[in-house]
């Protein structure tokens, strides 16, 4: 199922390439025309994303501008990734699902005892991981933002019915993103197992990032 | 034509009210248990809303949340805002606009709104917003993805998106606040208003001292997510 991940790239480019387990916290700095894909190892695995400039971090990943700007609530092939600030941070140069989560947000200890049971308070969370990522960069609870779900499915019907469903992702699905910016990308592999998103049962990813090639010397 | 923005209101249960031009940005504490009537007095384009615990404004009204609790992105009657915390901002209590409410849209700010009326010194949102927070301490990094009152923004099948003009002369809003509340809002148009021209017109806000919520409130008992974030909510004041 892993065969595919490296499909497309040259891997005398690759720059990085490490397998992120369940649940777990990831951040890295993807350099300007650098690629990263982000491969759904399992299938059915929600990847909560958030994005930041890397040389300003006041700058960030903007769910509204980004749905506004696009015209529309799903993310696929050719979606930019807007900031706060009317920036590019990140496009979606490929994706082998045809459409990802920007307005479902993170699961966070607090929502799940509202969505879930008081009880369930104490279960890890994806604002959790964001949390004890974006502390190595000197940020915290104000630079959190409403983030986009790889591989998340959240339906809006036109009455304004929203649910969360099913994933559509399979084993070795993945979108690559690259950066316009420097971009600082930081990664929840959600832990939720409450609800479809990822079949109730948290699985790993892989990491890849890669670097464009350089410049035709003759010209 | 003139509304009576307090419409139902014992006047001896009114501490605020005052009218707020187009363009303009208005912000105010609101005390747990009153509640804030936004009155779309000419039927105009839009308001923008944040919101935020007073007494702790790292807490703040959380879109993805308040849609996915609800699994829903139109609000109404019976509907609330919830923080980023698992607890209750605000109950909507009341309103007459037929649903006009946007989750998703976001802000204007002012290279979309150059774009949008060609040059000028038009109000934007974002731009609105950064001033009303400087004022009480709070800046970029606060401004979260807002509600749109007085706006309704439908998704059609594909995903894509359509604004649905809602909202009349005379339409209200009624915000019941369940914390204390510090609540900015940006009277601007809408940012997908089709209107070309630049139209903003005035708003009425009252704010009043309103009955405390009976054991059936329909906002705090409609379902179980409702019932347990309110138990998060009174945790705070017992």
């Amino acid at each position: 199922m892993v065969a595919t991940a490296l499909q497309g790239i040259d891997s005398q480019r690759v720059v990085y390439d490490e397998v992120l387990a369940a649940r777990r916290p990831w951040s890295h700095v993807v350099e300007r025309g650098q690629v990263l894909r982000i491969v759904d190892l399992g299938g059915n695995q929600a990847v909560d994303f958030l994005v930041y400039n890397a040389d300003d971090y006041s700058e960030r990943y903007s769910a509204p501008d980004t749905i506004r700007l696009q015209g529309n609530i799903f993310l696929t092939t050719g979606s930019r990734l807007y900031s706060n600030d009317g920036g590019v941070l990140m496009t979606i140069v490929g994706d082998s699902v045809g459409r990802h989560d920007t307005s479902g947000g993170a699961c966070s200890c607090e929502s799940n005892s509202v969505r879930f049971g008081l009880d369930k308070k104490y279960q890890h969370a994806c604002v959790e991981n964001f949390l004890a990522a974006l502390s190595r960069y000197g940020m915290g609870k104000r630079d959190l933002v409403s983030n986009i779900n790889f591989f998340m499915n959240v339906p809006v019907s036109r009455d304004g019915t929203l649910e969360i469903v099913d994933g559509i992702s399979e084993p070795g699905s993945t979108v690559d993103l690259r950066a316009e910016m420097n971009a600082l990308v930081v990664i929840s592999n959600c832990p939720q197992m409450n609800n479809p998103c990822n079949g109730y049962n948290p699985t790993p990813i892989r990491l890849v990032i890669w670097a464009p090639p350089p410049p035709d010397p003759c010209r | 034509m003139v509304v009576t923005a307090d419409d139902g209101i014992d006047p001896g249960l009114i501490t605020w009210a005052e009218t707020v031009p187009g363009g303009a940005y208005w912000s105010r504490k609101i005390k747990r248990g009153a509640t804030l009537r936004i009155v779309d007095l000419e039927g105009g384009q839009g308001v923008s809303l944040l919101c935020y615990n007073a007494d702790n404004p790292i807490e703040r009204y959380n879109a993805a949340d308040t849609v996915k609790i609800q699994f829903g992105i139109f609000l109404g009657v019976g509907k609330v805002l919830y923080s980023d915390m698992g607890r209750v901002l605000f109950s909507i209590t009341g309103e007459t606009t037929g649903g006009a409410f946007d989750t998703l849209g976001g802000a204007s700010n002012p290279a979309g709104s150059t774009q949008k009326y060609g040059e000028g010194d038009w109000r934007d949102t974002r731009s609105n917003f950064i001033n009303a927070l400087a004022k009480h301490d709070l800046g970029k990094k606060d401004i979260m993805p807002n509600l749109n009152l007085f706006a309704r923004v439908a998704v059609e099948e594909d995903g894509g998106l359509t604004f649905q003009e809602r909202s009349k002369a005379g339409s209200t809003v009624d915000l019941r606040a369940e914390m204390n509340v510090l609540v900015v809002i940006s009277n601007t148009p809408h940012v997908l208003h089709p209107s070309p021209t630049y139209q903003p017109t005035p708003v009425r806000v009252v704010v009043w001292n309103s009955p405390p919520p009976t054991s059936g409130d329909p906002c705090r008992t409609g379902c179980p997510e409702a019932v347990r974030g309110f138990e998060n909510t009174d945790a705070l004041f017992v």
